[in-house]
This record gives C-alpha cells, structure tokens and sequence, in this order.
C-alpha cells in the first residue's frame, strides 16, 4: 500500500532537526524575500510601480523549502507568492527589480510584469496568469527529460488552494499520475482565494485527500514551521527523484498581506487571525534561531543589513536603466520572421 | 495535452497534438492562445508545437464535430495557421508545420480525408505563406482555402462554359496570409469574391475582404463579397447541414451577380 493522504492530525510533529546550516540558509532567503517585498510594497505605494505588487509573507517558508531542495536541470513553476523558492532556485534579484520596475534590460523587457516572469531556458517557467494551466507544462517538461534520457530529474509546481479547484489542475494532476512523471506539487492554503473563504472554495473535509484518487501520495503540513516545511518538502522531493509517484504537500497558512497590494484584506476575520495558522513563519524561525542559539544576535543583525544592501542595489541598478519605448519595440510574436504576417503591399 | 505538449517543446521536443476533433481545441484554448500563442513573446523562447485540428463538416457530424476554427486561432498573435486543400499540401506542410519553431496550429479538413487521394507524395511544396493560383481566370477571383477550394473550383469549371473566366485563390494558410496573391489576382480580375466554411461574423473572409478594400480599393469594379456558414450552431441532419454550409448553389449565384456588375 502506498502511504497516501497522511493527514497533520495523524503525523508526528516534524522536529526542527534538520541540518543548522539548512535551516539558516533558508532563514536568510526568507529574510532577503521578506526585505524585497517590503520594498517593493514602499515603491508600489509611492506610486513608482505600474500595475500589481503580489508577495508572499507569511508563505516564505513554504516558497523557500520548494526552491531550496532543487538542482540545476530540475523544473520549477513558481506562482505569484514564490520570491523565496525563485530566489533560493537560482533567481537572479534584478531580474525580479527590472521586471516590476520595467527595466527594458529585465527577463521580460516590459513585456510581461511582476511575478509573470522566468527563464524557460534555466528552466524556470514563467507562469501565465491562468490557475492550473502550468501543471500540466510541468509534467510535459519532465516528460521531454525522459524522453530525452536524463535521469534524476525532479519538477516542483507550486499552486494555492484557490488554483486547486481549478479544471486545469485537476487534468495537471491526473496527467502527472498516469505519465508517473517525477512531479511535486505544493499546494498553499492561505485560506483565502483573493477574498474567498476556504468555506466557498471547498466542500472537503481536507485537501491533501485528493491525493489518492489521482494517484499522488499526500502530505499535509503547519507551513508557518520552517523545520517542518524543509523536512516535508524536502522529503517529497527526495521521493520524487528516488521514483515514487508524484507528491502532493498540502501547507496552511495564512496570507499575511492583501491578495495583491491593491488589497486591504479587510475581509479576513479576527477570529481566523488568531489560529496558529495565522503565524509569521519569519518570526517563527528567527525565534527558532534565538531560543536553539543556532547564531548569535550580531550575526542576525548583519544578515538583515546584507539583505537589504542587496536589494537596495537591485533596486538602485533596476531604476537607472531605461524601460522599453513603443517606436522602437520589435512588435514581433513570432521566432520564425519570414512567416510574420504582413497586411501586404501593392507594387 | 496541450498544456504537456508546450512543457515538452520548451524542453527541447517538437510535439504534435492531435485534436479530436477542432471542436474540442475549445477546451485547450487556454493554453494554445495565453500560453503556447504569448510565450516566444514574453520570454523569447520559442514554443514549437504542432496542433492538429481536423477540421469542418462532414454528413452527419452534427453542431460539435463539424467546426472550423482557423479564424479563432489566427485572430490572436503568435500562431501560425495552416488550412491546406490538397494532399500535396497536406504532406508538406504538416512536416513544415513541425519543423516551424513557433506554435502551429494545422486545420486538416475531414472532408478531404474522403474525398482526396494522390498517386505519390511531393518531395517539396511552395513555402508556408504563399497561396497558390489553384485556377486561372480574369473575370472573378474568389479566394478560398481548405475544402472549400475544391467548392470554388466547381463552380469555376460550371461556369466556364458560360465564358466566365474564374480565377481561384488557395490560401493555403490564413496567417500568414498572403496578401499579394489576392492583390495581384484582383488587379486581373476586378472582381473579388470570399469563401469559408466558419461562421460569417468576422474572420477569414472578413479580413480579406478588409485588406483587399484597404490596399486594392482602385482594382475592385464591383463591391467584394463573401460566403460563409449560417450563424447558427452546424446542423446534423444532411439537408440541413449541406445548407448551412457554403454550397456550389449559393456560390454560383453570388458568382453571377458579382461578374454582371
Ligand atoms: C483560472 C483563473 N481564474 C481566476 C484568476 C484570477 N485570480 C488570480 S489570483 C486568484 C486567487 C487565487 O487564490 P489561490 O490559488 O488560493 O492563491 P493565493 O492568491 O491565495 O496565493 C484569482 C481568483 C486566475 N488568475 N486564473
């Protein structure tokens, strides 16, 4: 029997005893993403952002642990709340400032924007803003590897509870089992889909039951617990790569700023504010950090300063380029040239 | 599938997908106009896959296995779009369609699964974006592409012996569309006259005309025209469905009216 849709409740509590240095490591990319984000909201509010800033505090820890287990040639499909797995995956800062800043010299040249960004060719993928629609492109890309012969390969798609729900994540999900491609899934429940309560977005008793009936084994997990989350995420990678079917983890938490900065998130009650859920996994670790005495406060203190000195570099570089003009765009969808279609001309 | 086959081609395959049928492509919409169509564009990574669409009516398939969405798929960017006639064409370009290194979206129409057959297979064909003369004649040209070529060429052949002189465009694909053939034909003719199959508001038909008018306003001697499907879903029934699509009847009549102008 597959160990499949293993609920919280029926789970030992993951102790905090992974490796230090791990546990540091993704403390210092929460800390930067949660320095950038902040960031970005002050230039967003000063108006120095066109369009929407989306981050994702209070899920970095679970984001960090989907970045922080994969290796060069594995597959990556973040989301919109993901800075800390992108970054800790490989993702350059200022390709994140160039993009919200619009920075011809950024991955997407002004083309796409915000968190609608990725290098395909490293293979991050850039997500279109459709829910559900990049599972099923994971799995074609892991099917591409083994077809191709590689081996070893893992890919990790990162949805939110809301996405769940989704046709196109269902397919995604059923496609991955019966082509058992080496896929985790991450699903965050922040137990709102921008201001819809998880009560109108589900009628199940718990979502990492889906699991099963797609052929997936299932995960769930306190996603404010940085231990927790590097030893569950970390170990469906590993089963993923080792061969097993494709992995579903199930984290909750609570999304600790508006869908989108546009957002006052006034609908999101006192009451579910105060479940445990409703952490800050950055205060969480850091308090880990403190109370282990993994390191000291000057070295806390440091890091934050690093931290922001490199985001105030990505920032400072990313303002001075220019952005992208209309009268020199090369208004061209297509790669092959010759096939561009013309309105024509008369000789 | 669609969305597996775009995963694939990113990681270095050239899949082919095969829809069956073109109606069911609604589905994949998604993934083939905001993913495949957007992501050469936004991430300079091309996107190579071929999606197969057999295509439009045939006796008795009824309002969901009948349709013809080449004008859904050329109206966004990013696509190509092949709707050949022939089975010369049908051959060489499919095998350019996978070699393309942007999305392809390739209309096969069913009808032409029935009713064509060739002796051998070409070895080369004419370039993706060219139309081809499939007639020659200087009174009318009428611009069609896929089944409804052969519908075209009918009705040239009938009214040949009337001493009309009908010129027939196969377009070949519908994006890229190959402007200048029309143009060059309608400066020897004056006279223009669209057929398709899909539905009439809009499309293929529709933007000939509006490219014709737009860059060739001075060749025209009569206003251009257009035959379309009926703007209802496809019928199943025979007599309703042979009536619903453009037929040889309703394309002789417009033929007619247009060269006594
Ligand atoms: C298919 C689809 N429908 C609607 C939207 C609009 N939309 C963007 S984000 C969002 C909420 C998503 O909620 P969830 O998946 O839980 O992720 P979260 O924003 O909570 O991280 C919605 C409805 C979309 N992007 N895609």
């Amino acid at each position: 029997m597959l160990q499949t849709a293993q609920r919280q409740s029926k789970t030992k509590k993951p102790k905090t005893a992974l490796p230090h240095e791990r546990f540091l490591e993704a403390f210092r990319w929460m800390l930067l993403t949660r320095t950038l984000e902040e960031k970005l909201v002050s230039l967003y509010r000063g108006g120095l952002i066109t369009g929407g800033v989306y981050i994702g505090k209070g899920q970095e820890a679970v984001s960090v642990a989907c970045g922080l287990f994969l290796k060069k040639g594995d597959i990556f499909a973040p989301l919109i709340r993901d800075q800390a797995g992108r970054s800790a995956f490989g993702e350059r800062l200022l390709d994140v400032t160039r993009t919200y800043l619009g920075s011809r010299l950024g991955p997407m040249r002004g083309r796409d924007g915000n968190i609608h960004r990725g290098r395909p060719q490293e293979n991050q993928l850039a997500m279109v803003s459709h829910l559900g629609a990049m599972i099923s492109v994971t799995v074609g890309a892991l099917m591409s590897k083994r077809f191709k012969g590689e081996k070893g390969f893992v890919g990790l798609a990162c949805i939110g509870e809301g996405g769940m729900q989704a046709g196109a994540f269902h397919e995604g999900m059923n496609i991955a089992a019966v082509e058992q491609v080496p896929l985790v899934i991450v699903a965050t429940n922040n137990h709102y889909a921008y201001s819809t309560p998880n009560d109108r977005e589900f009628a199940c008793d718990d979502l990492v039951d889906r699991a099963i009936g797609y052929g997936f084994e299932g995960y769930s997990l306190d996603g404010t617990d940085l231990g927790a989350c590097l030893e569950v995420i970390g170990g469906a990678v590993k089963r993923a790569r080792a061969g097993r079917p494709p992995q579903l983890v199930v984290a909750s938490v609570l999304r600790l700023s508006g869908h989108g900065e546009h957002d006052d998130a006034s609908y999101v009650t006192e009451e579910i504010k105060r479940e445990p859920f409703a952490r800050d996994c950055l205060k969480v670790a850091e308090q880990a950090i403190v109370d282990l005495k993994l390191v000291d406060a000057e070295t806390l203190a440091e890091w934050r300063k690093e931290a922001a000195a490199k985001v105030d570099e990505a920032i400072a570089t990313a303002q001075k380029e220019a952005p992208p003009e209309g009268d020199k765009e090369d208004w061209c969808a297509l790669s092959t040239r010759d096939l561009v279609d013309d309105v024509g001309t008369i000789e | 599938m669609v969305g597996t086959a775009i995963g694939s081609a990113i990681e270095g395959m050239r899949p082919i997908v095969e829809m069956q049928f073109a109606d069911f492509s609604s589905i994949a919409l998604n993934q083939i106009l905001n993913n495949a169509g957007t992501h050469y564009w936004r991430t300079n990574v091309p996107v190579p896959i071929t999606v197969r669409l057999p295509s439009g009516g045939t006796k008795g398939s009824g309002p969901f296995h009948s349709q013809s969405m080449e004008s859904i798929y050329a109206h966004y960017p990013g696509l190509i779009v092949m709707t050949p006639a022939t089975v010369e064409d049908a051959y060489t370009m499919l095998i350019e369609a996978v070699a393309i290194d942007d999305p392809v979206v390739y209309c096969e129409h069913k009808y032409l699964y029935y009713h064509l057959k060739a002796d051998k297979l070409p070895t080369e064909g004419l370039p993706t974006g060219r139309a081809r003369i499939a007639r020659e004649g200087r009174d009318l040209t009428i611009v069609s592409y896929s089944a409804m070529v052969h519908e075209a060429l009918a009705v040239a052949e009938q009214l040949a012996p009337e001493g009309f002189e009908i010129e027939v465009v196969d377009l070949r694909s519908v994006k890229p569309l190959d402007t200048n053939t029309v143009l060059a034909s309608v400066a020897r003719t004056g006279r223009l006259l669209c057929v398709g199959e899909s539905f009439p508001w809009g499309g293929v038909t529709a933007e000939v005309i509006a490219r014709v008018t737009g860059e060739g306003f001075h060749l025209l001697d009569a206003a251009p025209q257009r035959i379309n499907a009926k703007d209802t879903p496809i019928p199943y029934h025979p007599n309703l469905w042979s009536a619903h699509r453009p037929n040889a009847k309703e394309i002789v009549r417009k033929a007619r009216a247009l060269l006594r102008e």
